[in-house]
């Protein structure tokens, strides 16, 4: 099949960016969406052009890496990493637009590729437990109920793709934030940090350039892991309980 | 120094997840990381949470206002002395034991209070939200959003200039077509026998509805109170009580702009 791609083309951080026209000719049903832009780029490299920028790793809907708006939804037509959307879920002849995750949290490193490291400032200011290192515990040591360890289980399938801030429409990173905040927080290892670390993550996804949740929805539709809206109301339910327990807000 | 620290690092996540170690250790490249920026307001006000969570309260306090308030109007179908003694009524509540209209102005304090907070909450999230997405999308679709969460904020000042001119029409009567020395059933019969008057008033109580469609939900969210079990239940019951609500405050006007009250 023949498609046309409108790819957003930015050279860096600095400068102003625009959507580029390319034609790709040949594109097996088969491909995924990652390999028809390997495709692409190959063809631009043999004509002496900048290939495009994207970010990918395992290819196989695991690690994360890869994300993209496309034609408008964060990830595309299927809810599953972009790696794992394949060209059979579009037709030939079809117009394909191509952009980065757009939020002030994700500047743009170039073209398609984002920086997410304000994902990893949450996490460490509170997506963590203290525990002593060394021989694992005996497993029988802390039961945890088969509800809590399945609904811990679940937010814990988070791969932090940031699929969730490109769809929201206020670029709110809360579904990710919730997701780890509902998966230790959930846990009898998680208990002893469990208030401080609502505030603490909530604090700095605020502070991150992302914007507030207004329960939408748009986040938990395209989350390739299927993240429940949920897990919000268990953070907004942790954060609260932890202001009444007299925690400060960390600042 | 803190930037040396993270000169080598992972390109990506380095938390504990499901995810294979070995897909990371194939991939670490180097990336400085600018030093981590700290909130901008400290304080419990400065949370994105914690004014939600002013909007679901304040929101709570004016949808049980809104319920006495509807009740309120279904008098008006029992003819003009008991609309008028109704509202006179409530400026008489508690009387021998505290003066005239006290209990009116604490309702009246609480309910300004209220307006306040949620439009101060409203406002202060609508900027961050702006702030959040500097570069729009040259093309975005809605994947399963709803009217009514789409059009919270907009619906929302349009109620806002529709209660100033509520208060300045039915309260005090100064935009009143029967003008200001008049009783409160002369002045319901006054406006609503005024077509453009009754559609602007239908237009904002349906818009109030979607309002409150959304806004039923998002409180209970934000309280901390739904779950995947409950989220049918609770849309449920958003439907119903911001319909009853729309129905009951749409249909007095309606009754009188088809002559069913005079």
């Amino acid at each position: 099949m023949n498609l046309t791609l409108k790819i957003w083309r930015q050279v860096s951080p600095v400068k102003k960016g625009k959507m580029v026209s390319y034609h790709v000719t040949d594109v097996s049903p088969d491909m995924s969406f990652l390999e028809m832009l390997d495709v692409l780029n190959e063809k631009l490299i043999l004509d002496g052009d900048d290939p495009i920028a994207f970010d990918h790793d395992c290819r196989e809907g695991i690690c994360g890496s890869c994300g993209l708006m496309i034609d408008g939804v964060a990830h595309g037509p299927e809810q599953a990493t972009v790696c794992q959307l394949h060209m059979r879920s579009f037709s030939d002849g079809d117009v394909i637009d191509i952009e980065p995750w757009r939020s002030g949290g994700f500047p743009v490193v170039k073209d398609l590729v984002v920086d997410r490291s304000a994902f990893d400032r949450i996490i460490s200011a509170g997506g963590y437990i203290s525990a002593p290192t060394g021989t694992a515990p005996e497993a029988h040591a802390t039961p945890v109920p088969k509800k809590d360890s399945d609904a811990a289980f679940d937010a814990a399938t988070c791969i932090g793709c940031g699929a969730c801030v490109a769809a929201c429409p206020n670029g709110s990173a809360m579904l990710f934030t919730a997701a780890k905040v509902a998966h230790l927080g959930l846990l009898p290892q998680g208990q002893p940090e469990r208030d401080a670390r609502v505030l603490r993550m909530v604090g700095q996804q605020d502070a991150e350039d992302f914007g507030g949740c207004t329960n939408i929805g748009e986040c938990s539709a395209v989350c390739p892991k299927g993240i429940s809206m949920e897990t919000i109301s268990r953070l907004n339910h942790d954060l609260l309980g932890a202001l009444r327990a007299g925690a400060v807000p960390a600042s | 120094m803190r930037v040396a620290l993270h000169e080598v690092c992972h390109h990506r996540f380095t938390w504990v997840s499901r995810v294979s170690w070995a897909y990371r250790g194939a991939v670490a490249t180097v990336t400085t990381q600018q030093a981590p920026r700290t909130a901008r307001k400290p304080g419990k006000f400065g949370n994105s949470v914690v004014k939600k969570a002013v909007m679901a309260v304040t929101g709570i306090i004016m949808i049980l206002y809104l319920i006495a308030h509807m009740i309120g109007n279904l008098h008006a179908f029992q003819g003009a002395e008991e609309f008028n003694g109704y509202s006179h009524w409530i400026r008489t509540i508690g009387e021998p034991a505290v003066p005239e209209q006290t209990t009116l102005w604490i309702i009246r304090l609480v309910l300004l209070v209220s307006v306040v907070a949620h439009f101060w909450a409203a406002i202060s999230l609508w900027r961050q939200a702006r702030r959040a997405r500097p570069v729009p999308y040259v093309t975005k679709k809605r994947v399963q959003q709803s009217f009514a969460s789409r059009t919270v904020r907009w619906g929302g000042l349009i109620l806002a200039l529709f209660i100033i001119w509520h208060i300045l029409d039915l309260t005090f009567g100064v935009v009143n077509p029967a003008g200001t020395d008049t009783t409160p059933y002369d002045r319901l019969i006054a406006s609503f026998s005024n077509i453009p008057i009754t559609l602007f008033y239908v237009v904002s109580m349906i818009l109030l509805g979607l309002h409150l469609r959304h806004g039923i939900f998002a409180a209970t969210q934000t309280l901390g109170q739904t779950n995947k079990r409950r989220e049918r239940a609770v849309n449920g019951i958003a439907y119903v009580v911001s319909a009853l609500i729309t129905a009951g405050f749409i249909l007095v006007p309606l009754s009188i702009a088809f002559g069913l009250i005079d």
